[in-house]
Order: structure tokens, then C-alpha cells, then sequence
């Protein structure tokens, strides 16, 4: 297989006005992965199936991650002009400080795609899409015209982490059941107290008797005042 | 016996690659008479190997349209990943599909070594070929016992599948403490050493399997019923099962040459010889003929494991589990489970947990072609084409 920097500069070449950027991987599985913008992101999945060295024609796992907003504390060297008594006589002095400045990384979701070739029999290829943000911003295109295997993964993480793929045909929520309204994979998910509560027959019936148990303890306590 | 297995490889460039059909499963036209009823199969149909439901369209008895429902066993699982440490998700692995245990086990354990970076004495890889194939031996048999079963034949032969499974379950136990629920494996190695005493147990019952097999062969490859009901049923085209991302036998019943155990070389399947049984069809019969040929392909690794196997440690005395915190980074892990590609996708960001936990479930991704397979069927017969697929809903909901 070609290295992941001659596959970025094959897409580079053959997508025109593609966004791939390289992230590197630090960890000791050095599986680095390429983020694609999502306006070319079905020319560079065709291409990936297509290209005759790689011929990437199994699409093996479609997750999603979740990247909340996070506060990043960051030590920056900064120039100052501070006065100073120097030998005696009052200076205004350039000096280097070292100050923490806190800096906030916007959150997103990000939809990652595991490629491998079974005619070739090579991979993986990891694919990243990013979305704008968490909250209203979270249209990333379908590639499940491109690989079907993207199917029932991609109606998975718009389930979980609420990604909506634009061009996938059946997009319902596969785990959870309908009107459930949440995200459960999120990082900030909460879930309610009794989440499994339904309206039943018994819960009126219920009310009334909670309702008359209170008024029979109010002219109990009314009456035992009269009689003192 | 079938010549069809070790035929021929499905060859790539002999299709197109971009037929137009694909994407999405053919509109069936109704014949016109009468009107189409709707039938909500499951969640607690015998034959749904679980709490699965399909919502089918029929016309008489044809099948229209099938729509596969799922998350009746949904917990969760990714998100318990998320709140646990390494080591703890260890024991919830073997809730996924726990018919195979030990090769959940093992795919998380090499998801993690790879994120971790960590290496594996060479006694423990060959316990884990052991495992791994007597898992995979008692998985086929049980799957072609349910299969026969939801055809009608009630009992016999699930009975002989699981006569030997339980053979194989109490060498489990004895190793691993649990039947079925086993949390055998740890990262970087295996939990215990075999004894000398259960390494010969699994070769006597490895030395009789094959007889078990012959056995089985005879009552089913050639029969009639089971002939005449899956021959020529549910065919799924090479072409769509690479697209839909179908793995495992099923994967290779159509034809089309990918066993993980091949192609990545993980653990130390390279020393081993052992063919990979192909369909041609890609309908039942090669689905339950891939199965019986793999059982006797995961014997002769068993022998040669088992006659290989070395002395030495069985986990790396430096291995750490208790505690883990592997540096930030990413790792995708993956081996051919009996079911499929069994895949982890873990994220670390340097804490005790990992930060992303994913499972790429086999049967989840293979019920992907359900409907194409199931169209223009009957009803009967969509129970068997689901019943070939070899699905366990511990993994498909997780």
C-alpha cells in the first residue's frame, strides 16, 4: 500500500480543491489518518474505491467521536514593558513573562471511516469528517452510496452521537427508539431520572388517592386544632 | 460431498465496480391481486435467535419488503466503555456475543496491546490459537445445529452440536473458571498457564473431533430436505457482499477470498497451514458448507498448535493491566471471529479509561444484506436465510 502522504497528495491531484490534512497518530499503532472536508468528501470516497492502486473497496467500521469544548491552558512567553529601578534611575524595560493564557477549543463531532481493499488486501485507511460544531452545525455527507456497509453504522451514529448524514436514504435512529430525543454517546449526556416512564391507566388513579389522602390529613389537623 | 467449496475465487475484475442497483435493495413489484399485509416478525419469534424484529411486506406468501429492527437488547455497551478501565471492560466483552467469548476477549486484548504497544509471549499466542479455534469449532456446529433446527428438524442435530460443544465448554471451565463467560484473555498475555494435564485433554478430544465431523456430514451434507430447502436460497452476489461490508463465511460462501487470518497475519496464524474453504454460489448450502469445511480446517490448526506449542510464560511478567494508561493515541485492532471481522476502535487520551471504546460488530454489518438476500422469498424461507447469517443479539444491539 502507498504510504498515507502519497495517498494525501493522490487525492490532492486527482479531487480538485479537496481539504485533506494529515493527523498524525502518537501512539505506538502509528495508524495516522487523513481529515477530509465534507464539500468533496463522495469525489474523494469514489476515488479511494476507484484508484487503481488502491481500490479501497471495504468500508469495515463507520464510528463517531465526540469532542466537547474544552479549556486549554497554554504557557505563552510575552513581552512586557515593566518599570524598573535600574543603578538608581527609573527605566521602562522590555522584559520576557511567562504568562498561562486560557484558550478555548471549539467542540465538534467527528464521523471516522476504517478503509481496507479485499482485492488488494491491504489497509487500514482511516478516514476523518469534522463538523462545525455540537449543536446546530452537524450535516456531514452520507458515503453510504459510495460503500453500503455505511448503512446501518452511519443511522447508528446519527443515533448515538446525532451526526445527520445528508444523502443517506433511511436515516432513523437504530438503537434507540423513536421520540427518544437525546444523544446518549455524547460526552455531556445525562441521563433523566426514569427514563423508561410511561404514562399508565394507574398513575390518575394514583393522583386521586394522593390527592385524598392530603385532604383527609388537612380536616384531620383542622379538627384536632378545634377540638384544643 | 458439495464440490462447490474450494472452487473457485470469486474474481474482482470480472465485475463491474459500480453496478447501479446497489445501494439499495430492488422495489418488488406485487402481482396485483389481493393486498399486501404487513407482518411484524419478532421480537419474540422462535427464530429470530433472540429479540430481533423484521417488519415484512407480504404479498400472499412472497416477501415484499423486509426491514430489520433493532435495539431490543441495546445497553450501551460503548458508553460502559467509556466509564470503566481497560481491565474492566475485559469481562463485559464476553456479554457481546457469548456464544464466542474468548475471541471477544481476544480482540480487545489486541486492540489494546496495539494501542499500548505491547508484546506477547509466544506460549500465550499459542493458547490463544487454541481458544480462539476450539471457539470457533463449537460456534459452526452450534450454528449449523440452529440452522437445521429453524428448517423443521427439531433437536437431532443441534443435540449432536452441542454434545461436542459441551466437550469443549468443560475444557473451558476448567481453564478459565467459566463456561461461557471466560475473561480469559489480558493484555499481553493469558490469565492462567495451562496445565500440562489440560493441553492433553484438548488433544484427546481434538483427536476425536474429525469423527465427529464425518458424522455430522453424513447426516446433512447430502440430505434431501436439506437440500431441496437451501440450495439455490437467499444467493448473495459477490459484488454486494463486498459492498455491504459482509465478512467471515459468509463472506467467503460467496465466493470471494478474505479471511483476516490470511490477510493480517495477526498472532501467529502464519505458521499454521490451513486452507480457507470457498462457495461458489453464495446461497444456504454454501453458507452451511463453508462452516462444516472451516470445522475441519480449525482442526488441523488445533493439531499443529497443539503439537507446537512451547514452554515459557504464558503472560509478559511486565505487562501491566491493573492500571493501564496507555499514551494518547488511537488503535483499531481486528480479528476473524467465527462471526466476522470483530473489530475495536479504542482512543486513548492518556487517563485509566479509554476515551472512545467502538465495537465493529460482525452481525450487525452482515444483516446489512438481509433484505436483498430475503426478496421474492417466503416466509419459511426467510427464516432460514437469517438463520444462515449466524447472528447473536448480544452483539448486533450491544
Amino acid at each position: 500500500m502507498k504510504t498515507i502522504e502519497e495517498i494525501k497528495a493522490g487525492i490532492e491531484a486527482a479531487v480538485p480543491g479537496a481539504q485533506v490534512e494529515l493527523v498524525l497518530n502518537p501512539g505506538p499503532s502509528a495508524q495516522h489518518s487523513l481529515r477530509i472536508g465534507p464539500e468533496k468528501a463522495l469525489a474523494i470516497a469514489w476515488y479511494l474505491r476507484d484508484e487503481k492502486e488502491l481500490e479501497l473497496d471495504f468500508l469495515s467500521n463507520v464510528t463517531g467521536v465526540d469532542w466537547p469544548e474544552k479549556e486549554v491552558a497554554e504557557k505563552v512567553n510575552v513581552t512586557r514593558t515593566v518599570t524598573k529601578t535600574v543603578d538608581g534611575v527609573e527605566q521602562s524595560v522590555e522584559e520576557i513573562v511567562e504568562e498561562t493564557v486560557k484558550r478555548v477549543v471549539p467542540g465538534c463531532l467527528e464521523a471516522v471511516y476504517h478503509l481496507y481493499s479485499m482485492q488488494k488486501k491491504h489497509g487500514p485507511l482511516v478516514l476523518r469528517m469534522k463538523t462545525e460544531n455540537r449543536s446546530d452545525k452537524v450535516t456531514l455527507p452520507s458515503l453510504t452510496s459510495v460503500w453500503r456497509s455505511a448503512e446501518f453504522q452511519e443511522r447508528e451514529v446519527f443515533d448515538l452521537y446525532g451526526i445527520v448524514f445528508a444523502g443517506h436514504h433511511d436515516l432513523r435512529r437504530l438503537m434507540m427508539w423513536e421520540g427518544f430525543k437525546d444523544h446518549p454517546m455524547r460526552r455531556d449526556y445525562v441521563e433523566p431520572d426514569d427514563f423508561e416512564y410511561e404514562p399508565t391507566p394507574h398513575d390518575e388513579v394514583l393522583k386521586r388517592a394522593a390527592a385524598h389522602r392530603e385532604a383527609q390529613q388537612q380536616t384531620a389537623a383542622g379538627t384536632e386544632g378545634v377540638a384544643q | 460431498m458439495s464440490n462447490a467449496p474450494f472452487a473457485k475465487e470469486f474474481d474482482f475484475a470480472s465485475c463491474a465496480l459500480r453496478p447501479e442497483g446497489w445501494n439499495r435493495p430492488p422495489v418488488m413489484e406485487t402481482d396485483g391481486e389481493g393486498e399486501l399485509l404487513e407482518v411484524s416478525m419478532g421480537p419474540h419469534h422462535p427464530s429470530t435467535h433472540g429479540v430481533f424484529r423484521m417488519d415484512l411486506a407480504l404479498d400472499g406468501e412472497r416477501v415484499i419488503r423486509l426491514k430489520p429492527e433493532f435495539g431490543y437488547l441495546h445497553r450501551n455497551h460503548e458508553k460502559i466503555g467509556e466509564s470503566v478501565s481497560y481491565l474492566g471492560m475485559m469481562p463485559y466483552t464476553d456479554r457481546l456475543d457469548y456464544i464466542c467469548s474468548l475471541t471477544n476477549n481476544w480482540a480487545y486484548a489486541l486492540a489494546v496491546e496495539k494501542l499500548a504497544g505491547q508484546e506477547v509471549p509466544e506460549r500465550a499466542e499459542y493458547v490463544r490459537v487454541i481458544l480462539g479455534e476450539l471457539t470457533r469449532f463449537q460456534n459452526h456446529a452450534s450454528a449449523i445445529g440452529f440452522l437445521i433446527q429453524d428448517m423443521g428438524a427439531s433437536g437431532t442435530p443441534l443435540m449432536y452440536a452441542f454434545r461436542e460443544r459441551e466437550k469443549i465448554l468443560d475444557l473451558f471451565e476448567s481453564l478459565t473458571g467459566s463456561r461461557m463467560m471466560c475473561n480469559y484473555m489480558r493484555f499481553g498475555g493469558c490469565r492462567v498457564d495451562p496445565s500440562e494435564d489440560w493441553l492433553n485433554q484438548v488433544r484427546v478430544l481434538v483427536a476425536g473431533l474429525p469423527r465427529f465431523v464425518d458424522e455430522f456430514d453424513r447426516l446433512l451434507t447430502s440430505n434431501e430436505i436439506l437440500m431441496a430447502r437451501t440450495q439455490g436460497m437467499g444467493i448473495l452476489p459477490p459484488d454486494l457482499a463486498v459492498n455491504a461490508g459482509v465478512t467471515g463465511p459468509m463472506l467467503r460462501a460467496s465466493g470471494v477470498n478474505y479471511d483476516i487470518r490470511k490477510v493480517d497475519h495477526y498472532s501467529i496464524y502464519d505458521r499454521f497451514k490451513f486452507r480457507v474453504p470457498l462457495g461458489e454460489v453464495g446461497d444456504i448450502y454454501d453458507r452451511y458448507m463453508v462452516r462444516m469445511l472451516e470445522m475441519r480446517e480449525s482442526l488441523l490448526i488445533l493439531e499443529q498448535a497443539l503439537k507446537d506449542i512451547p514452554a515459557g510464560p504464558v503472560i509478559d511478567p511486565k505487562a501491566k493491566n491493573r492500571g493501564i494508561r496507555p499514551k494518547p493515541g488511537e488503535a483499531y485492532g481486528r480479528i476473524e471471529a467465527p462471526k466476522g471481522e470483530l473489530g475495536f476502535y479504542l482512543i486513548s487520551d492518556g487517563s485509566g479509561n479509554p476515551y472512545r471504546y467502538r465495537i465493529r460488530p460482525p452481525s450487525l454489518i452482515n444483516l446489512t444484506v438481509l433484505e436483498d438476500m430475503c426478496l421474492g422469498h417466503n416466509v419459511a424461507d426467510v427464516v432460514l436465510i437469517f438463520g444462515s447469517v449466524d447472528i447473536v443479539l448480544g452483539e448486533v444491539d450491544r
